[in-house]
């Protein structure tokens, strides 16, 4: 297990190295930096103008250099200083870290507390109207975009209440929080719980016919006792590993949805850093949500071993 | 009241959009201001501000203000003379101080020197009279900056003499101002304070103003389709339709083929249908006119009988489409040999789709367009280099005043001259316009010009637009500008009755 661990490890810190150095080269392959942004807001160009902000930013030196410099703080901690704001990124990042992961982990209880058991339901009562409807619903939310559903939410809500759950102001209670978030995170989890609906719901169906469900009916234990103690335990392992993936894709639908609730999370900041070609934000951001990736795939990797005895990692 | 982006910074000074001006001009003040409270900026609604009075020399050449004393920076230092005289300075490259930016330095390219007379007096030399100075200076972006604040600082964190102060700017999130107790116009401002919540996504603007999270909406920002939905949904909303000043047209590269052949130019000039392009756009409910806004809300429009007179702009679309593919035939194309161009923009949908109808309107004189859109990072290097046929363009006019207009987006050497049109004979009577201090006489002047610059397809016209502007009905005091969406945003006195 321990070799294991290491293994994972180093797989782990290999994974990052190339992540910085493909979104570094990436970035600057994106047509225009963040003087031409600048720019875009007088309306012009001008050269000398442009390449004093280029030279004071440090984007005329060559890219390996500019790299090296980056890596280097990041090492240290220090994540440089936003073009846009002029002020260092970690004081414009991390107050918005909270915020997304609230929203992230919201969604994602939303997703298996709404996915899993109407999944498990809809494969006991298979074939039944209840698995029709769960069915078409499992559909639709895998159809609807996030965004277009939180556009259909709020106006449900200005037209049903008169007011809309957008954020205008930070939440003055913890309970004030969890309200603002929870339309949004239902708008984003319900793509996710739809995926992991359908992913129980084949998954029970494959375990129930089984000889040893059989063996436990027979045996005359309860269909719950069969069912979730039986049943679901052993239908759990490929959900683990979806739900992992989802906390990742989770973070593409924050973007559209951050934007719609108007949060001012990671998320919708990173679409705006990148709009401004705001390098060191950028690719802070993008190391940190590759950073919650790969150690959710740790996680999940962990999780097996847990859920399943008969995974040996050890050699 | 929402904001539809994070602006670039709170400088002023060194944007060209009214993202910065409206969070930031209640900020500060000007020499003079347009009167706040009249819709149509002239000459004769320019007031007094941080100057309260000036005179002109006999010879129109040098421009006196008298300062306003006892004013105080909000951060409780006393504004002089010499900080106007550090304000144009920067504007105008001299100091050492520098701007990061400074795209509206050739507003003051008449200015030879700003001089001080003690503490309370500043004036502005000029090489030749223009009257027009006055007007710029007038402008939401004429703020006067401190001496003792540097560019960089006023990026962030700006220090003015307005009626709020700045408190914070959240990235993304909010820009909040609160009241400016100390502000030298007693019994001002009305309000506590305004917060501009930043609302990037157009739908969620909208709900948010309907649902009344919000007071106002961003100035100028409700498009007519959208503002049927705010009358539907928010009946009891008080709603402003008006123009922005901003003019959608084309910009010609008249240095490389096809367009370096002036029938070809003439040619696109006359395939133009205007009203197609209004009433797809915008319902209808947006305005002809060369570049000048047009009248009533423009003061220096030309009259329609005479716009009507320009190549395109006639009412009878079929003949001059004929007259068009006519010019088109006489440079060797036709139905079976068409010309094939990209029409370049950016790629937003305010660009792409006028550029769409363009590309259809084309068509009809055997040009087969092909749309580039082009991402905002890449737009104006692009432009710069000339690397385009024809592009969509919009272009704001920040003051309704020929001087503007004319020397920023038409002179030789202009940066924001896209199309590097240049004509010395023609800005031999800008500067003719320019010193001319007969309003009616230098009307006569400025439609010559414009007629000559749209007969010269120096940047043909499509259209002006309109937006509009949305206020609970317990907002009292606002007056929206008919011929600028840069210049109404102090909102010093904007009380709400509730």
């Amino acid at each position: 297990m321990a070799g294991y661990l290491a293994r994972r490890f180093s797989l782990m810190i290999l994974t990052l190295f190339g992540i910085s150095v493909i979104i570094f080269v990436l970035l600057r392959l994106v047509p225009g930096n963040i003087a031409d942004i600048l720019f875009d807001s007088a309306g012009m160009i001008n050269p000398a103008e442009k390449k004093q902000i280029e030279r004071e930013l440090g984007l005329d030196r060559p890219i390996a250099v500019q790299y090296v410099q980056w890596i280097g703080g990041l090492m240290k901690g220090d994540l440089g200083y936003s073009y846009k704001s002029e002020r260092p990124a970690i004081e414009e990042i991390a107050p918005r870290i909270p915020i997304t992961a609230k929203l992230a982990a919201l969604a994602l209880v939303f997703s298996v507390l709404l996915g899993v058991p109407l999944g498990v339901v809809s494969a006991v009562r298979q074939n039944s109207v209840l698995d029709y409807v769960l069915r078409v619903v499992s559909l639709s939310g895998l159809s609807m975009p996030a965004f277009w559903l939180g556009l259909l939410i709020l106006m449900a809500f200005v037209s049903a209440f008169g007011t809309i759950p957008i954020y205008t102001d930070p939440p003055q209670s913890l309970w004030d929080e969890l309200l603002l978030l929870s339309v949004p995170a239902a708008a984003v989890g319900f793509r996710s719980s739809a995926l992991i609906m359908r992913l129980t719901r084949s998954a029970m169906l494959e375990v129930l016919r089984q000889d040893y469900i059989r063996t436990a009916r027979s045996k005359g234990a309860s269909e719950r006792t069969i069912n979730y103690h039986h049943a679901l335990r052993n239908a759990i392992l490929p959900l683990v590993t979806v739900i992992g993936i989802e906390a990742a894709f989770l973070i593409g639908g924050l973007i559209v949805t951050e934007t719609v609730f108007n949060i001012p999370g990671v998320a919708r900041f990173l679409v705006e850093a990148i709009r401004w070609r705001d390098y060191p934000v950028v690719q802070s951001l993008v190391m940190f949500i590759a950073l919650i990736v790969v150690l959710a795939n740790f996680i999940v990797d962990l999780l097996y071993a847990v859920l399943d005895p008969r995974i040996r990692y050890a050699r | 009241m929402y904001h539809r982006e994070s602006p670039g910074s709170a400088s002023i000074h060194e944007e060209a959009t009214y993202s910065t001006n409206v969070p930031f001009m209640p900020v500060f003040n000007n020499l003079v201001i347009y009167d706040q409270h009249v819709a149509q900026n002239s000459l004769q609604s320019i007031v007094p501000e941080l100057a309260t009075k000036w005179a002109w020399s006999k010879d129109n050449t040098e421009l006196t203000f008298t300062l306003r004393q006892g004013v105080k920076w909000h951060d409780g230092k006393p504004f002089t003379s010499k900080d106007v005289k550090c304000t144009f300075d920067m504007l105008m490259g001299k100091s050492d101080a520098k701007f990061r930016k400074n795209p509206r330095e050739n507003w003051y390219q008449n200015v030879t020197d700003v001089t001080v007379n003690g503490d309370y007096e500043a004036a502005f030399h000029l090489k030749r009279p223009q009257p027009a100075l006055l007007a710029l200076l007038a402008s939401g972006y004429s703020p006067i900056y401190p001496c003792h604040v540097s560019p960089a600082e006023m990026r962030t964190h700006p220090i003015g003499t307005g009626p709020f102060k700045f408190v914070e700017w959240k990235q993304n999130e909010s820009i909040k101002l609160t009241r400016n107790p100390d502000y030298w116009r007693k019994g001002r401002p009305y309000l506590d304070g305004i917060e501009f919540t930043i609302i990037p996504n157009r739908s969620t603007q909208i709900l948010a103003f309907v649902a009344g999270r919000v007071d106002m909406t961003f100035p100028t920002e409700v498009s007519v389709p959208m503002l049927k939905d705010v009358a539907a949904q928010a009946p009891q909303a008080i709603c402003k339709l008006a123009p922005l000043n901003v003019s959608t047209n084309i910009i010609v590269n008249r240095d490389a083929p096809p367009f370096n052949n002036p029938q070809i130019r003439r040619a696109l000039a006359l395939t133009l249908d205007r009203k197609a392009f209004v009433d797809i756009l915008s319902e209808g409910k947006a305005d002809i006119g060369a570049s000048m806004l047009p009248p009533p809300e423009g003061v220096w429009g030309m009259p329609k009988k005479m716009l009507e007179t320009i190549p395109g702009y006639g009412p009878d679309v079929a003949k001059n489409r004929a007259e068009a593919r006519a010019l088109m035939g006489q440079q060797g194309y036709g139905p079976e040999k068409r010309l094939d161009i990209k029409v370049s923009t950016r790629n937003l949908a305010v660009y792409r789709d006028p550029a769409v109808i363009l590309i259809d309107q084309l068509k009809e004189i055997y040009i087969d367009g092909e749309l580039e859109p082009v991402e905002t990072g890449s737009w104006f290097a692009k432009v710069a280099r000339k690397d385009y046929v024809i592009g969509l363009n919009l272009t704001g006019n920040s003051v309704d005043d020929p001087d503007q207009n004319f020397y920023e987006n038409y002179a030789c050497g202009s940066e924001r001259n896209y199309t590097q049109y240049c004509n010395k004979d023609l800005e031999a009577r800008f500067d003719q316009q320019s010193v001319e201090t007969d309003i009616e006489k230098r009307k006569k002047l400025v439609w010559e010009i414009d007629k000559q610059l749209q007969e010269d397809v120096a940047r043909p016209i499509l259209f002006h637009g309109r937006q509009a502007t949305c206020w609970q009905p317990y907002v009292k005091g606002v007056t929206v500008m008919v011929n600028s969406s840069y210049n109404g945003y102090r909102y010093e006195d904007l009380w709400l009755d509730r």
